[in-house]
């Protein structure tokens, strides 16, 4: 167990495997649950023809994607080409190395030690998944630049403004948590909030409205969706991809927004933790496994994103960067300082 | 059109708290949460038609595939006088036409060739309409899916009436 | 493997140098410019590898969010708006402009050689461990930059805020001067 090879080769391959499969599945059936939530939500059903119910479409979809023709259009850069979804698939999926989904756990009995159920903590956890998270946008400026299409081009310049514009006021609603957290590192995050006896998303409500519209922003969701929606730029930066490139990006879609979903988990709503996770008196619910509580939570952000999209109209552009530099950049940073002066004050008052 | 009579409807500068728009947003919300929970948990009542258990009633006048019609001893009641040809806005129909030894009026015609191209026709009634003997009729059937274009083009033997006229699925067709 | 686990620091750094001068050598060598924005950010990414090998997490968790993922971006956005042309082969190299690159490659020699023996005669600052010292106790890189920054720098901190403000203000009133350049014809009146 404690061999340099076992701890550093064997147990982090079993937990990349195990993260990667796992994600890749969830991935695939998040694109059919958006279809089905979708359908319920405008009053008609999604696919339930493919498999019992319809549980078999996302297969279906992967096996099509799998077999579609390669196209690469014949003025396109081909290296940047080629190049442009992988920039897109790496960064959506290397963020998953520092996302905690629980805390020590023995799968349930199989291993003689508890180890930790995430690959690694790395001291500045937050700060390598906005960095990572902020590399995917290269994949979309040059998948929209490759195809040499102008609807691609301008469909990719102006997600990548979008998502850069957003990603400043995501960070100072991180940067409040972080205030009253006290370390970057996520997993130190969520063990503050269960000795802290509270979760951040009450103190930080502001700091919680304000990431989720900036993720969803950041992911190109509805009501932000004005870079890929089909009535207005064919499909924007991804029209001229096609089969498993195009899968590549859909995949990198869904695996963002599934990020965003943790991150509000682990940053506001504690993780792992149980609704109450000092109170004696609920412990009994100890018998439901931590991973449980943290899926449940991610899950509720992810209808909140369906429940979105099928609900609002899209915002223009210029509306769109108008709500991100003049209203949601004041009011991040307007929540700072409120945060910050409220723990100023209560460090006072503990003292004094 | 000058002075023409207007009233001019000014409500105003819209207060701050309707323009940041939380109130309807989280109304659209509660709709859309409703229709959701409805249809998952509650009565299910969705806009889906699921085809093929469940279809949708079509008028009784639907235009469909031709049919063309025979007299009491199986024969065409066509006399190929190429109204329907000529009224056709899409050109879909080809006839020639021979001479009918077996017809009770002396220099009577008949159809040799009849040919429907059911992928160029617009079903639009025209050609019933058109055809003085009530020799071509439309049926309500209307799924017609090929596996080949070939296949698309149908001649005498694939549109003359089957059996007897009662028994078919009859749609737009002449009143007497 | 023995020689990989003894060496490997070694091993990590040259391997990390020598793609970060290829690519940095790249920049200037490819002639599409979308190219060379490509291979800058490799760069970049691998200086902040680089920095991670040195302790210094944080700073390179800030370069690869702000160097690699802000200025890079802008960029392209430049070189994809302004349409910025191939160069031919002929204008690649030099182009008449000998003189001066024998004279800065001469300098940058003297610069690294300089370097090499004022460090061979012994550690000249702080040292590296400095990097993620806070009061005399190991914390963290994250921690040693912010004590520094706003305790020690914090004038020089706040000047280089108000020198980007300004930037940015003229940057704003250059932009406006451009009519009928802006994104989606304007503001609509509500």
């Amino acid at each position: 167990m404690d061999q340099p090879l076992y701890q550093f080769l064997i147990i982090p391959a079993v937990k990349i495997v195990a993260i990667l499969a796992v994600l890749l599945l969830v991935v695939a059936y998040l694109t059919f649950f958006e279809r089905k939530v979708l359908a319920y939500l405008q009053v008609r059903l999604g696919p339930n023809r493919v498999g019992p119910k319809g549980w078999l479409q996302p297969i279906a979809d992967a096996f099509k994607l799998l077999v579609k023709e390669d196209l690469i259009p014949s003025k396109a850069e081909r290296f940047v080409f080629l190049l442009a979804p992988c920039l897109i698939i790496v960064p959506a999926l290397l963020v998953w190395s520092v996302i905690p989904f629980t805390g020590e756990t023995t799968v349930f009995g199989l291993l003689s030690e508890p180890i930790p159920a995430y690959l690694t903590d790395i001291n500045i956890g937050i700060l390598f998944v906005l960095g990572v998270s902020s590399v995917g946008v290269f994949g979309i400026i040059l998948g929209g630049w490759a195809s040499n299409s102008k609807f691609s081009l301008m469909g990719g310049l102006r997600s990548a403004a979008q998502m850069v514009s957003y990603e400043v006021p995501m960070g100072f609603a991180v940067v409040s948590v972080l205030l009253m957290a006290g370390s970057l590192s996520l997993v130190r995050i969520v063990e503050v909030q269960r000795e802290a006896h509270m979760w951040f998303f009450l103190p930080g409500i502001l700091a919680l409205g304000i990431y989720f519209i900036c993720g969803v922003a950041e992911t190109n969701r509805n009501p932000f969706d004005l870079p890929e929606a089909e009535s207005e730029l064919v499909a924007g930066f991804h029209t001229e991809y096609s089969g498993m490139k195009f899968a590549l990006f859909f995949l990198a879609e869904y695996a963002n927004m599934l990020v965003i979903g943790s991150l509000v988990a682990v940053l506001f709503f504690g993780g792992w933790l149980r609704p109450f996770p000092n109170v004696e008196f609920l412990a009994f619910l100890d018998v439901i496994p931590p991973f449980f509580w943290f899926a449940s939570k991610v899950g509720v952000v992810i209808f909140i994103y369906m429940w979105f999209r099928g609900t609002f109209p899209r915002y223009r552009f210029d509306q769109l960067m108008a709500v991100g530099w003049k209203w949601l950049l004041p009011l991040s940073l307007a929540n700072v300082a409120v945060i910050a002066l409220g723990i100023l004050v209560k460090n006072h008052l503990l003292k004094g | 059109m000058k002075n023409v009579a207007t009233v001019n409807v000014d409500r105003g500068p819209i207060p701050w708290t309707e323009r940041i728009y939380l109130g309807p947003i989280v109304r659209g919300l509660g709709v859309t949460l409703r229709h959701f929970l409805r249809n998952v948990f509650g009565k299910r009542d969705v806009a889906t038609i699921e085809w093929p258990e469940v279809k949708r009633q079509y008028s009784e006048r639907l235009r469909g595939r031709h049919i063309l019609t025979t007299k009491d001893d199986g024969s065409l009641r066509c006399v190929a006088c190429y109204m329907c040809e000529t009224a056709c806005p899409a050109n879909c129909i080809t006839i020639v036409a021979e001479e009918d030894p077996e017809a009770p009026v002396e220099w009577e015609k008949r159809p040799l060739l009849y040919e429907i191209d059911l992928l160029r026709c617009v079903f639009c009634g025209f050609c019933v309409d058109a055809c003085p003997k009530e020799a071509i009729i439309m049926s309500r059937q209307h799924e017609m899916a090929f596996s080949e274009r070939s296949e698309a083009v149908v001649g005498i033997e694939e549109l003359r009436q089957k059996g007897p006229i009662e028994d078919e699925d009859l749609g737009y067709r002449p009143y007497f | 493997m023995e020689f990989l686990t003894a060496h490997f620091v070694e091993i990590m750094f040259y391997t990390l140098a020598a793609l970060t001068v290829a690519s940095a050598v790249g920049v200037v060598a490819f002639r599409n410019p979308v190219h060379s924005a490509i291979s800058l950010l490799a760069s970049f990414l691998f200086v902040a590898a680089l920095f991670v090998m040195r302790h210094a997490e944080f700073l390179a968790a800030v370069q690869v969010l702000v160097y690699a993922g802000g200025i890079m971006v802008l960029f392209l956005f430049v070189i994809m708006l302004v349409n910025v042309k191939r160069l031919d082969p002929e204008q690649v190299f030099l182009s008449g402009k000998a003189p001066a690159a024998v004279a800065a490659g001469v300098l940058l020699g003297a610069l690294i050689a300089f370097g090499y023996l004022a460090g061979s005669l012994g550690p000249v600052g702080p040292g590296p461990e400095a990097l993620r010292m806070v009061d005399g106790a190991v914390a963290g890189n994250t921690e040693a930059v912010g004590w520094l920054l706003y305790r020690q720098y914090l004038v020089p901190f706040e000047v280089v805020s108000v020198v980007l403000l300004v930037a940015m203000i003229g940057a704003i009133i250059f932009g406006r001067r451009d009519a009928g350049l802006e994104e989606g014809g304007g503001r609509m009146e509500q």
